[in-house]
């Protein structure tokens, strides 16, 4: 059973904005999927189709096996979603909201205490509960929205760009909780315009543009297919020029920053060698772009592929 | 979602309205205690003394269901049309459109929201008015009756103007230019046999004064509709089918999506 199947799946706005010209999409249970592209792709779409925030022109969603349309009840009872935006009453204690929204799914007074508690000490919020939403930093809200979003246990969790605009440590700490929380078992389709959180966390991903899907693959296969690499050294000294080599380019950046754009399948003990005898002296080497990124780039963007 | 979940999912948007207007009762509780209490003085203790008698009542006495009416009419409304907007203005709605509730539990859930500040604040404006006169009431269950009964049929009209509404403005237009001159146009403050034939035509198609003079002839035991021959059950009738209307509209709206879905 797919956690996820979508089946020419439409959607044209009013106005003609044709957003979604007819997915298709799986994604298998316990996965963790990145769904990417650029703004304005068809994303957003794509989730508030699933979770009911939009509706769809035509086109088949399914849910754990369960059809959105054939039995709407079921399908969302499996689904958690945390939105691109703070999307919450922020005059409501933190407590409440979360609370209110295990109610909502019919979960009883009890579980509906017992669920917010653990959640709300898993994302470190628990000392937040009896205080007003809009006093918490922005941080602390993204991470409400994670445990409403959890409160009901879904078998598959959708982030719609959790981590926009949270600073790296409250990042890093969320990315270990939804690595814990998929461990456990719970499928998570997550959208992004992170790379690095992308190909750190999925397994799987698809890039969406201009409303079509144009990749459908594994992480490790679409990694694969990265022609160029781009590479920094910086130097322990300041240097005035840098050496010639056959079939490797070589770009001066400053006087202690060297760049080489290598091809797959070159390797870099020849540069090392020939800066090594050149009395090149290198403090440390890193990778200039995410290498996602640049395969990103050439597959939403063919002019740049070209 | 089986019966108990719905009815705890219900209960729950319940709550959260009932606090909603308990944590703000500075602007939603206390204000119509205060506008009753000023009615009563100036049309009640100062004016009122000089009208002399209305439909064989004190003008008080006459005024008192009507006020009540006025104060339940208005806050149900109010309370619908602010909460749901407020909503979806602040996207808060999607917590509950991305639930497996299904829509006639959110409907239910906002309109007994409504329901429960307007009877919370009639409840108040009764006890107001003893102050000022001492009620009695002719027909308990048909008081209740009329008072719940009007309050849902405000709240359902409140919550399509939520639906409506896309700015702030939207939801002030329906209670400025259309309610509030169909409360004061029906019968809260005068009998309308004192208009002249042609205003007194014009004034039954006022779905209001149906509602203030069916719970004036509760307290009563008499009032416009005994004289215009109208019978107390046609009266109530009239909100019915009107509940079943704005129910099935709000309904259908939710189904389409109207204002809550892109």
């Amino acid at each position: 059973m797919k956690a996820l199947s979508i089946r020419n799946l439409k959607k044209t706005y009013q106005g003609g904005l044709e957003a979604l010209k007819g997915i298709n999409l799986d994604v298998e249970q316990g996965d963790f999927f990145a769904l990417l592209g650029p703004n304005g792709a068809g994303k957003s779409t794509t989730i508030g189709i699933i979770s009911s925030l939009v509706t769809k022109s035509s086109g088949k969603v399914e849910i754990l096996g369960v059809d959105i349309d054939e039995n709407h009840s079921l399908a969302k009872k499996k689904l958690g979603v945390v939105g691109q935006e703070v999307n919450f009453n922020q005059f409501e204690k933190v407590g409440d909201i979360i609370r209110n929204q295990a109610g909502y799914y019919g979960l009883s007074f009890k579980e509906a205490r017992e669920s917010t508690k653990y959640y709300m000490k898993k994302l470190d919020i628990w000392d937040k509960r009896d205080e007003q939403a809009r006093k918490l930093s922005g941080g602390m809200k993204r991470r409400v929205m994670v445990a409403k979003a959890l409160v009901n246990r879904p078998e598959l969790l959708i982030l719609d760009e959790p981590t926009a605009g949270v600073d790296i440590e409250l990042r890093r700490s969320l990315w270990d909780f939804l690595t814990e929380i998929n461990n456990s078992g719970t499928s998570i389709i997550l959208t992004t315009h992170y790379l690095e959180e992308a190909e750190r966390l999925c397994r799987n991903i698809a890039i969406i543009d201009n409303g079509d899907i144009v990749e459908n693959t594994s992480m490790q296969e679409l990694l694969t297919r990265l022609e160029v690499e781009t590479f920094v050294f910086d130097l322990a000294e300041p240097v005035n020029q840098v050496p010639v080599m056959t079939n490797y380019d070589l770009t001066l950046e400053d006087p202690k920053k060297i760049s080489i754009t290598i091809k797959k399948g070159q390797g870099l003990n020849n540069v090392f060698t020939l800066l090594t005898d050149s009395g090149i002296k290198i403090a440390s080497m890193r990778n200039e772009t995410g290498r996602l990124e640049e395969l990103f780039l050439g597959l939403v963007e063919p002019t740049i592929k070209k | 979602m089986d019966i108990t979940e719905k009815f705890r999912a219900l209960f729950t948007i319940l709550r959260k309205e009932i606090q909603r207007f308990l944590r703000i009762w500075m602007q939603t509780l206390i204000p119509p205690a205060i506008m009753i209490m000023l009615y009563f003085v100036i049309f009640g203790t100062l004016i009122g003394s000089r009208i002399g008698k209305m439909g064989g009542f004190d003008y008080m006495q006459f005024m008192v269901p009507g006020l009540i009416m006025m104060s339940v009419i208005s806050n149900s409304y109010s309370n619908v049309v602010s909460s749901f907007f407020g909503q979806k203005f602040a996207r808060s709605i999607e917590e509950l459109l991305i639930t497996p509730l299904p829509n006639y539990i959110i409907l239910v859930g906002w309109v007994l929201g409504g329901v429960a500040r307007g009877l919370i604040v009639g409840a108040i404006v009764a006890l107001v008015s003893l102050l000022f006169y001492k009620l009695e009431v002719v027909n308990w269950p048909l008081a209740i009756t009329v008072v719940f009964l009007t309050s849902v049929l405000f709240s359902l009209a409140g919550f399509l103007n939520a639906l409506f509404a896309e700015s702030f403005d939207d939801i002030s237009i329906v209670p400025t230019f259309i309610l509030q001159p169909l409360i004061y146009l029906g019968g809260v403050f005068y009998s309308i046999n004192l208009l002249p034939p042609f205003w007194k035509t014009i004034s039954l198609a006022n779905p209001i004064l149906y509602m203030v003079n069916s719970f004036r002839h509760a307290i009563l035991g008499v009032s416009d509709l005994s004289s215009l021959g109208i019978s107390i059950y046609f009266a109530v009738g009239m909100i019915l089918f009107f509940i079943a209307l704005l129910s099935s509209v709000s309904l259908w709206l939710l189904h389409t999506g109207k204002g809550i879905r892109s």
